[in-house]
């Protein structure tokens, strides 16, 4: 085990954990703060993945952003009055059959096909100037593609929930 | 069967391509089952951000550990925006939905119209 094993499994705990408390915590805002911790293990792999500016991404758009927009709705869609928002469940014995399989489908066809690649593959360089020149010569039409869409998302968005009197 | 616990727990100690794939694939069987079996809406939601999350931690695995390099941290970037313009829409929508239903449980909202 060296040290970058250890993180490896800190941050796997961290993002699993966090997503089971997501998946089947009862109370709502137990599920919403779990979230963070998901995320946050999640962005921890992007590190160890040296995605630098992902992770850099990920806890700024993620964390910051579409998680507090959770909370509002959290907030706005309950009749807080009392501290504990439950929350019940449909159909979770036919569900739960059913991602065990395409979960354990998936782990076994990953550990099957890759299990034996490179142990240490070259390190790479600082990230963020790589990404920076593609999305500015070969993904240019998907990244202005993507920025029209932003702006049409929010402008929807905005008019969608706006209350009409 | 005890040879092949003892390859399982050698392969455990050295992280490489496969752990952080079988980590997404778990992610994203929790993700699942969290779309499928949640009746609020925003819970079914946050299922939806765990699976996605899962298909970049793919992405971003793969970038590292094959030839894809770059191109697959360009591509969850794009992901990363689809997320966020995804969660302000469908937000939007579930605000909409508890005004004019005063509810946001998913098996209770079974009319198009009023």
């Amino acid at each position: 085990m060296e040290l970058f094993d250890i993180v490896f499994y800190c941050f796997a705990f961290f993002a699993l954990a966090g997503a089971v408390v997501v998946v089947f915590s009862r109370s709502i805002m137990y599920a919403a703060f779990a979230l963070l911790f998901a995320f946050f293990g999640i962005a921890g792999f992007y590190v160890l993945l040296h995605a630098d500016f992902l992770a850099i991404t990920q806890v700024l758009i993620y964390i910051g952003g579409i998680l507090v927009l959770m909370l509002f709705g959290v907030m706005l869609t309950n009749k807080v009055v009392s501290v504990d928002m439950k929350t019940g469940t449909l159909q979770t014995v036919p569900a739960m059959i059913v991602a065990a399989v395409v979960g354990g489908s998936l782990a076994g066809i990953f550990y099957s096909t890759w299990s034996t690649t490179e142990a240490s593959p070259p390190v790479m360089m600082t990230s963020t100037p790589g990404i920076g020149t593609l999305l500015m010569t070969s993904y240019l039409l998907p990244f202005e593609i993507a920025s029209v869409v932003l702006l049409v998302a929010l402008v929807g968005a905005a008019m969608v929930a706006r209350r009409r009197d | 069967m005890g040879s092949f616990m003892a390859g399982l727990l050698e392969w455990l100690q050295h992280v490489q391509l496969a752990h952080f794939l079988i980590v997404s694939a778990i992610l994203f069987a929790l993700g699942f089952y969290g779309i499928v079996t949640r009746k609020n809406a925003i819970l079914v939601l946050m299922g939806l951000e765990l699976v996605l999350n899962a298909a970049n931690i793919n992405l971003i695995a793969f970038s590292r550990y094959t030839s894809l390099t770059l191109d697959g941290q360009v591509t969850a970037v794009f992901v990363i925006i689809l997320a966020a313009a995804e969660a302000a829409i469908a937000l939007a929508i579930v605000l909409n939905i508890y005004n004019r239903f005063q509810t946001v449980n998913i098996d209770e909202i079974s009319h198009l119209r009023e």
